[in-house]
């Protein structure tokens, strides 16, 4: 069992995440919600790109590459399709709202006009 | 948006595709690839919008030619995947052969272009399809809002 | 009364978290790399590039990026889907 001091940027990601909760329990506005869902998203790529760091370590990359042990190569793959993935998920809710708005008026996940 | 801003961004759009498109073709030596640099060059539809206004794009960049671009690209990485087939899917066909077929030696070295095998191909393709797949987004929104603006008055 | 509730929950979800990351691998000492050692070693000499990420992404794994290709592809036919401005025209005669 590590100390909070030693997992520190772990401790921070947690925190990331309930921001990003935090956003997503408690504002009504359909944009805000749709801002929570990015933050909880770039929480998760910070925890795999974080997973694989070692302690002095240079970039996958062979080329004019300095001296060292290199960081694990495979979580970052990971990251990479998953921020794709993130991007395409939030324009597929923006165009939703965007509609919405034109045909109701209001933004407000509360409201009588988006049930039925 | 004023003159100034108009003659500002042509040479910055000229600039910008430069520098995607050296992106996209590098990702095999230097960090970058297909999503980043289609990444790029369709940050550079959304200056254009806000540049020109969404009817002038509109006319240049027309839903025909976006479409074919991105099945174009789904097509070439699709394709370069079934060619290697004779020993299984997504086999790498193309090291030790003519196409980009140098094989580096192990460790550092400063980085010969023709070299990866099927990877550069690819990365072409994939950069195709996220270039014209997030411009049509970035032009759809901007159409749909500007229309809305044009009814209300 | 549901504002409390909701903190409540709030607050030990978060409290699950961060107990549970504290039993991770302290951070800069990863242990179990065989697959990325393997990776490391040999791709120049299997797949030829110098960069170790875009080959695992486009050999070794091509299969999630073909996955994630489709996501992308289908997320912009669902905007172009939604978004669509149809102009009706009217019949002269009918």
């Amino acid at each position: 069992m590590q100390s909070i001091v030693a997992n520190f940027p772990f401790v921070i990601i947690a925190l990331l995440f309930g921001v990003g909760l935090y956003v997503l329990l408690f504002k009504r506005n359909l944009i805000k919600i749709v801002m929570g869902i990015t933050i909880l998203s770039s929480a998760v790529n910070l925890f795999l790109v974080t997973l694989g760091y070692r302690q002095d370590g240079i970039a996958p990359i062979f080329t004019l590459s300095p001296e060292g042990a290199m960081v694990l190569p495979v979580v970052q793959a990971l990251t990479l399709t998953n921020i794709v993935i993130g991007v395409s998920v939030a324009a597929l809710m923006l165009a939703l709202i965007v509609r919405l708005f034109r045909k109701t008026g209001k933004i407000d996940s509360n409201s009588r006009m988006l049930k039925g | 948006m004023s003159k100034i801003v108009r003659s500002v961004t042509i040479p910055l759009v000229l600039i910008g595709l430069i520098f995607g498109l050296y992106v996209i073709m590098h990702g095999h030596l230097t960090p970058g690839g297909g999503f980043q640099g289609g990444a790029v060059i369709a940050s550079l539809t959304v200056l254009l919008i806000v540049a020109f206004g969404s009817d002038k794009v509109k006319k240049f960049l027309r839903e025909k030619h976006l479409s074919l671009l991105e099945s174009g690209g789904a097509l070439l990485f699709i394709g370069l995947a079934f060619a290697g087939i004779g020993t299984t899917f997504f086999y790498n066909f193309l090291t030790g052969s003519a196409v980009f077929g140098n094989i580096p030696a192990y460790g550092s070295n400063p980085g010969d272009v023709w070299t990866g095998g099927v990877l550069p191909l690819m990365n072409f393709g994939v950069g195709f399809k996220v270039m014209a797949g997030l411009s049509s987004v970035a032009l759809a929104l901007a159409l749909f809002t500007s229309e809305d603006e044009e009814k209300e008055e | 009364m549901r504002n409390i509730i909701a903190w409540l929950c709030l607050i030990l979800l978060i409290g699950f978290l961060i107990n549970g990351v504290l039993f991770l691998h302290p951070f800069g000492e990863p242990e179990e790399t065989a697959m990325d050692d393997y990776f490391i070693a040999h791709s120049q000499a299997e797949t030829g590039s110098n960069n170790v990420v875009t080959a695992i992404l486009f050999d070794y794994r091509g299969f999630d990026t073909l996955g994630e290709a489709t996501v992308l592809f289908s997320a912009v036919a669902g905007v172009l889907l939604v978004l669509r401005t149809v102009t009706r025209k009217k019949k002269d005669d009918e």
